[in-house]
Formats: structure tokens, C-alpha cells, sequence
């Protein structure tokens, strides 16, 4: 069993400031994780290659920094990592980002064919959910998103069945590998790394493999040039005109406030009172 | 075999000209919203789609059309009828067995195959799990670009393009994307985000009609079974019309049965912030915010919520918001409608007595 997971490093969204003058997000300084979601998606990846034996593969695109992101996933248990970074994936955009990761898992799969991906569900950063099925199609893999549970995996018949939350209930799916799945969050708990794991991470070398190791000839699609959406105009949200309207407290036990609360609110939005209590 | 020499044998579709390559965009005509019908039951998010892609297509002088792929069955008929109700020129319609449920490859087939053969500029989507699921998937068949999770959706004049804004860095940025060279123009927006339109009971218009290709011998995942969630865990809070919601502030989970009492007495639903999720006082489909439903009922309290810009990008929908902080200088106050600075754990309670009182009252007029 082989198994790839994409993980990306993201910054500590909590932690993220926004210049007041420039509008420019501040990075530096802005401790970075990896995306937490991701992290569901490699528990389950290890999961798996514990019971069925094999090995996982973690890869990301991303600057040199990102090696720190894919030594922790070692130290959580992984096989082995690689970093893709080169200057002609800037910029890109989730297509760009799919054929950049899509043709990555290809050249891995050359040495050791890949049997599943893991992806997480989105972001915390762009947020956007749309790299796992972009992978998924460029690879022709089946496309499993909101994977809560993993059934079973049977490997001599190619096969896999698992839980997928829909709208108003879950998916019972059956299909063949390679697939590709993303979990959801909440559908495991990461486990502690091994005291081995962490010495290993320690010395482990990620290696670093620019696009023509990843086996792209044509960087067309790659990087800004490879992407359909153009980033235009970045922006502060508008401050609400109007503040809200205070109700006075001052010496007035809860109940009054409460009364005088909703005098005001009825007298301001009296269709309100009629949907109340409906 | 790398992921560029399987994209130029196995794509089963030509990808959307460049203006680049010297192609003619302008063949891309007109404003598509895809129907998500999903058992029977149509996703309310594909009407506010409707609404919005209305303007765009009014504003760009071209028809509005759905898009419904289903059963052969009468829900699908009826979802096409509703698509004109909510604002609908023409639908486009895809029906066969194989697209019975959902599954990933044989709407994604079907879709591109619309999308190639009648060639829309813009194509909108619910940002919901099958959205997604689809949105990602029909983006990379047809290489187009595709934004997510928008908040406002304009037409650019001076280059002719859709300008998408979503919020990013947890709401605290927006950014506007164009996709300027490749057509259609992909947008996926969340539920509740957009106005409900009104509906026009009785207005038809042409549906155009396709068949699906994809044979199901073809397609390789199968749906075993499905298994509906419980009504307890049905939530209906993204189209609650009144919410009251707490957060930290309460202090303890065994606070949080003054925010259920308020919101049985007024007859609608409850919900949290991330905090009181995550520590589980209340189940996660409960979590209003960035990463949880957005909201827009027509009243929104929140009790010891302190207003975080993710809580907030999820809330500020609503018609009027009554905040109750002991902290007079917590954000929330710049948003909401009333506030009160005050314990919630004393408010809470005499909110819920005075409401009780004058239900009571009213019944009694009765
Ligand atoms: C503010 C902002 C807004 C953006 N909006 C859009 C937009 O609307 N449309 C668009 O096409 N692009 C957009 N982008 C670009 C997009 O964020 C990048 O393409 C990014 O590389 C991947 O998208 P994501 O973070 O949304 O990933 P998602 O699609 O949310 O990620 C899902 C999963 O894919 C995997 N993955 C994602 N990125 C990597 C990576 N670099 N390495 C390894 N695995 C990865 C991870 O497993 C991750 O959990 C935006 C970028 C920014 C900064
Ligand atoms: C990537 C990311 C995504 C996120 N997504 C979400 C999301 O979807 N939804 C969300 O809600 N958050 C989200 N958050 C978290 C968000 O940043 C805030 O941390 C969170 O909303 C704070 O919750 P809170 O207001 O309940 O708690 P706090 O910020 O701790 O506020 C508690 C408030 O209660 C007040 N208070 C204390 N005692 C009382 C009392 N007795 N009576 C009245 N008031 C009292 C305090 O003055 C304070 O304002 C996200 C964060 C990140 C980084």
C-alpha cells in the first residue's frame, strides 16, 4: 500500500495582522502550521498503512521553509517527504497548483505506484477545497471528499468502502483504487510520534525537487502563467455606518433591561414581534 | 506517464479557448446556475444563486439559465419548473438512471459536456458539499479558473469579466478575482449568503433538453447505501429565521440551556461560537462563522460573544443583531443593531421571562 499525502503550511491564522495603513497582510513573524486539516488526512493515512503495511509519502509545494512542516510529519510517522519548490509554481492559482502536485504523484507513482492520496478538506488560508478534486481528475482517480470513516480497505481486489457526508445523511461508497480521499475534521485524533519517529525527523533529509524532477517539461501550466484566476484588488471589509443602539443599564435590574431592550427593538422592527414565539 | 501527457490523451473535452491562443471568448453567451438537486429536494442556495445570477445577467444583457441534472423521475421536472419561478430564461436539462444520485464522474461528464456544447461565460455554484465536491472536479475538466466561497458578485464593465470578491485570512481581507482569459467563469457561493428571490408561481420558459453519455458500466464508484442523519442532528440553523447564539462568555456548559430556553421561547434556533463547539457544549454543526454556517435569520442575539471577524463574516446577514457583552468595548458592539453591556447569564434569563409574558399576553388578545 502507497500512499501520498498533501499537506501545505500555513500561517497561524489566529495570529494574522492585517497593516492598518497599507492593507497588506503581515506575515512576518506569523508563526506557521501545517494546515490543520491536513492532519486529519495523514492520521488516517497512517492508520491505514499500520494495518495494511506499506509506506506513506508526504509532499508539498512551497518555499524551503516548508522542510519544517514535512519533518513533523515525519516525526508523526511518515515514510518519507518531498518538497516541491521552484520559482516557476509561484503564483499558482489551484488549478496551476493541481497539475503541479497531479504530475508530482505521477513521478512518484513511477518508482512506487500510488494506490491512494490524501488531501485535506480545504485550507485555512485560501480556503478554497478545490485542490484534492483537481488532483483527482488530472490523475483519474476516484474522488472521495468528506470522507468521516474509512470502512475497509481490501487491497487484493482493489477496493475500498467508506462513509461520505452528504447533505441530510452519509454516502456508503464502494469503489476501486487508486482514489483520493479528504477527510473530515474531527474523524480522528493525531496520534503522539513515536520517540523513534522524532529522532528520525530529526535527521531525516526532505528532499527538494524543482518541476523537471517532478517530470514537467512544459511549465505552461505551471505558476502564474498556468492560472485562470487573476488576483485584482485586496481590501479592508467596510466599517458598518450606523453603530448599534445602546441599551442604558445604569441602575436598572435585568428585567428592565429586558423590557426596555425589547420596546425598542419592536418599535424599530415591528414585523419582529409578529414572528416571534411562530 | 505525467499528469501533462494524461491530460492531452485522456481528456474527453476540448478546454475552453484562450484569448491567449487567439480565440473568440465572445462565443461564451450567457449566465448558468446549476440546480442542486440531491433526493428529490432542491438546495434553497441554487434560488439565491438565481437572484444573484439575475443581476449579472440583466447587467450583461444576456438570458439567465439552470442547469438540473437528476432522475428521470417528476422531482426533476419539478425543479426545472421552480428554476423559472425564481428567475430561470431557459433551463438546461440532463436526465437518465445514471444520475440518480450524486456521484462525482458522471456529474462532472455531464456538465462539461453542457458546458462545451452550449458554452455559458459564466457558470455559479452553492459552495455546499456537493458544490464543492463538483465545482473543483468540472474546473479542472474544463481548465478554467474558479472562486470560491464569494461574498459579491459584479461585472467588471471596462473588461467585461465577472469580479468575484471572498473574504480571505479568516474574513479579515476580501480580495476580488477575475478570471480574465478563460471561459466560463467559475464561482461558487455559500448558503445564506446571497438574498432569496422572490418566486413568480407559474412563470415556464424553454427547457433544452441533453442526454447523459456516460453509461453506468462506465462508472466506477457505487453507492451502497445512505444513511439519513437524525432530526436531532438535522440543525436547520443556516435558514433559522431567529438565532440566538452564546460563546464563551457563559462561562460553563451548563450555562448554555439559557440560550436553548431563549431561543424555544422565540421559536427558533440555537447555535455557538467556535470555542463552545470545539469544547463541546454544543454539537459542531451548531458553529456559526467562517468555518462554520453562515446565517441569516431575521434576528440574531448573541450572548458573551465577543465578535471575532470569523464569527462575524458568518453573521452579518442578519436583519437586526442584539449583542449582550459585559465588555463595553468588545467588537461585536461595531455590528451589531442593539447591544446591551451587561451579564448574559442575568439578561438571558429576564429576556426569556419578559418574551414569555408577552406571548402570553398576546394569546390572551386573541
Ligand atoms: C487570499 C487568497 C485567495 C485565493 N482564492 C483563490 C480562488 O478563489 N481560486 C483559486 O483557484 N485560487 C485561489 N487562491 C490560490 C490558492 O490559495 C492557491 O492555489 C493554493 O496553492 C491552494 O489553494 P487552497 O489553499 O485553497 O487549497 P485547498 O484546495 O483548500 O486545499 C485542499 C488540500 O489540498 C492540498 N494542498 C493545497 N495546497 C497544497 C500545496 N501547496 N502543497 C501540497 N498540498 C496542497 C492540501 O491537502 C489541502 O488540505 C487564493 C489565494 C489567496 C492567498
Ligand atoms: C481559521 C479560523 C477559523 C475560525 N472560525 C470560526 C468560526 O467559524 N466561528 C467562530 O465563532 N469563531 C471562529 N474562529 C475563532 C475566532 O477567532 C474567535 O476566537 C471566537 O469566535 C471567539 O469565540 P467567543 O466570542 O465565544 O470567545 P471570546 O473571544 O473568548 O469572547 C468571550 C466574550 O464573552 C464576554 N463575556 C465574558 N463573560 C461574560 C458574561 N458573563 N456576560 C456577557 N459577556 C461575557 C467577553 O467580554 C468576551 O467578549 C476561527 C478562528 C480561526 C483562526
Amino acid at each position: 500500500m502507497h500512499i501520498v499525502v498533501c499537506i501545505k503550511q500555513v500561517p497561524d491564522s489566529a495570529q494574522i495582522r492585517v497593516h492598518p495603513v497599507t492593507n497588506t497582510i503581515m506575515r512576518q513573524g506569523v508563526p506557521t502550521i501545517i494546515n490543520p486539516y491536513d492532519l486529519f488526512s495523514l492520521e488516517e493515512a497512517l492508520r491505514l498503512r499500520d494495518q495494511l503495511g506499506g509506506k506513506v509519502t508526504v509532499i508539498t509545494m512551497g518555499p524551503k521553509m516548508a522542510i519544517e512542516a514535512l519533518k513533523k510529519c515525519i516525526s508523526y510517522g511518515a515514510d518519507d517527504a518531498i518538497l516541491l519548490t521552484d520559482k516557476v509554481f509561484a503564483g499558482s492559482d489551484t488549478l496551476a497548483t493541481s497539475f503541479a502536485l497531479a504530475s508530482t504523484i505521477a513521478k512518484i507513482g513511477e518508482t512506487t505506484p500510488v494506490d491512494m492520496v490524501f488531501c485535506g478538506k480545504q485550507t485555512i488560508d485560501g480556503d478554497t477545497a478545490q485542490v484534492g478534486p483537481g488532483i483527482a481528475r488530472r490523475l483519474h482517480m476516484q474522488q472521495l471528499t468528506y470522507v468521516a470513516q474509512v470502512e475497509k480497505v481490501d487491497l487484493d481486489k482493489g477496493e475500498i468502502v467508506v462513509h461520505r457526508r452528504s447533505e441530510g445523511g452519509v454516502q456508503v461508497l464502494a469503489t476501486k483504487l487508486p482514489c483520493l480521499v479528504t477527510m473530515l475534521e474531527g474523524s480522528n485524533v493525531m496520534r503522539y510520534g513515536s520517540m523513534d519517529d522524532l529522532f528520525r525527523a530529526a535527521r531525516y533529509e526532505v528532499a527538494e525537487w524543482d518541476h523537471k524532477a517532478a517530470g514537467i517539461t512544459v511549465t505552461a501550466q505551471c505558476g502564474l502563467k498556468g492560472s485562470p484566476t487573476v488576483v485584482k484588488k485586496v481590501f479592508a471589509p467596510p466599517a458598518r455606518a450606523v453603530k448599534a443602539e445602546m441599551i442604558k443599564t445604569e441602575g436598572k435590574t435585568p428585567r428592565e433591561v429586558a423590557d426596555a431592550l425589547l420596546t425598542s427593538v419592536f418599535a424599530k422592527h415591528p414585523k419582529l414581534e409578529m414572528e416571534i414565539g411562530q | 506517464m505525467s499528469a501533462e501527457d494524461q491530460d492531452q490523451e485522456q481528456t474527453p473535452v476540448a478546454a475552453a479557448p484562450r484569448r491567449g491562443d487567439g480565440a473568440d471568448l465572445s462565443v461564451y453567451h450567457g449566465v448558468w446556475v446549476f440546480v442542486e438537486l440531491e433526493r428529490g429536494k432542491v438546495h434553497p442556495v441554487s434560488w439565491e444563486l438565481l437572484g444573484e445570477g439575475r443581476k449579472l445577467a440583466t447587467h450583461l444583457g444576456v438570458p439567465l439559465s439552470g442547469v438540473v441534472l437528476g432522475p428521470d423521475q417528476p422531482a426533476t421536472q419539478e425543479a426545472c419548473d421552480h428554476a423559472f419561478e425564481y428567475g430561470a430564461d431557459s433551463v438546461y436539462l440532463m436526465r437518465g438512471p445514471v444520475l440518480t444520485d450524486y456521484r462525482t464522474d458522471p456529474y462532472t461528464a455531464g456538465l462539461t459536456d453542457l458546458v462545451n456544447t452550449f458554452k455559458p461565460e459564466i457558470m455559479l455554484l452553492g459552495a455546499s458539499t456537493l458544490g464543492r465536491d463538483l465545482a473543483g472536479a468540472l474546473a479542472t475538466t474544463l481548465a478554467t479558473g474558479l472562486t470560491a466561497d464569494c461574498t459579491e458578485l459584479r461585472i467588471d464593465d471596462e473588461t467585461r469579466s465577472l469580479a468575484a470578491t471572498r473574504p480571505t485570512f479568516g474574513g479579515s481581507l476580501l480580495c476580488t478575482i477575475h478570471t480574465l482569459e478563460y471561459r466560463p467563469q467559475m464561482a461558487t457561493v455559500r448558503p445564506r449568503v446571497m438574498a432569496m428571490p422572490d418566486r413568480v408561481p407559474g412563470k415556464r420558459g424553454q427547457i433544452i433538453e441533453h442526454q447523459p453519455k456516460m453509461p453506468e458500466e462506465d462508472v466506477i464508484t457505487k453507492i451502497l447505501s445512505f444513511i439519513p442523519d437524525s432530526d436531532a442532528e438535522k440543525a436547520q440553523l443556516a435558514y433559522a429565521d431567529i438565532v440566538v447564539a452564546g460563546g464563551r462568555g457563559l462561562g460553563k456548559p451548563e450555562n448554555f440551556k439559557l440560550v436553548q430556553d431563549l431561543a424555544a421561547v422565540l421559536g427558533g434556533d440555537y447555535g455557538g461560537s467556535r470555542p463552545v463547539t470545539h469544547a463541546g457544549w454544543i454539537s459542531a454543526d451548531r458553529q456559526i462563522g467562517q468555518t462554520g454556517k453562515t446565517i441569516r435569520p431575521k434576528l440574531y442575539i448573541a450572548a458573551g460573544i465577543s465578535g471575532a471577524i470569523q464569527h462575524r463574516v458568518g453573521v452579518e446577514g442578519a436583519d437586526v443583531i442584539i449583542a449582550i457583552n459585559s465588555d463595553p468595548n468588545a467588537p461585536i458592539f461595531d455590528f451589531a443593531t442593539f447591544g446591551i453591556v451587561g451579564d448574559a447569564l442575568q439578561i438571558l434569563p429576564a429576556l426569556t421571562e419578559a418574551l414569555q409574558e408577552r406571548l402570553a399576553a398576546r394569546k390572551a388578545a386573541q
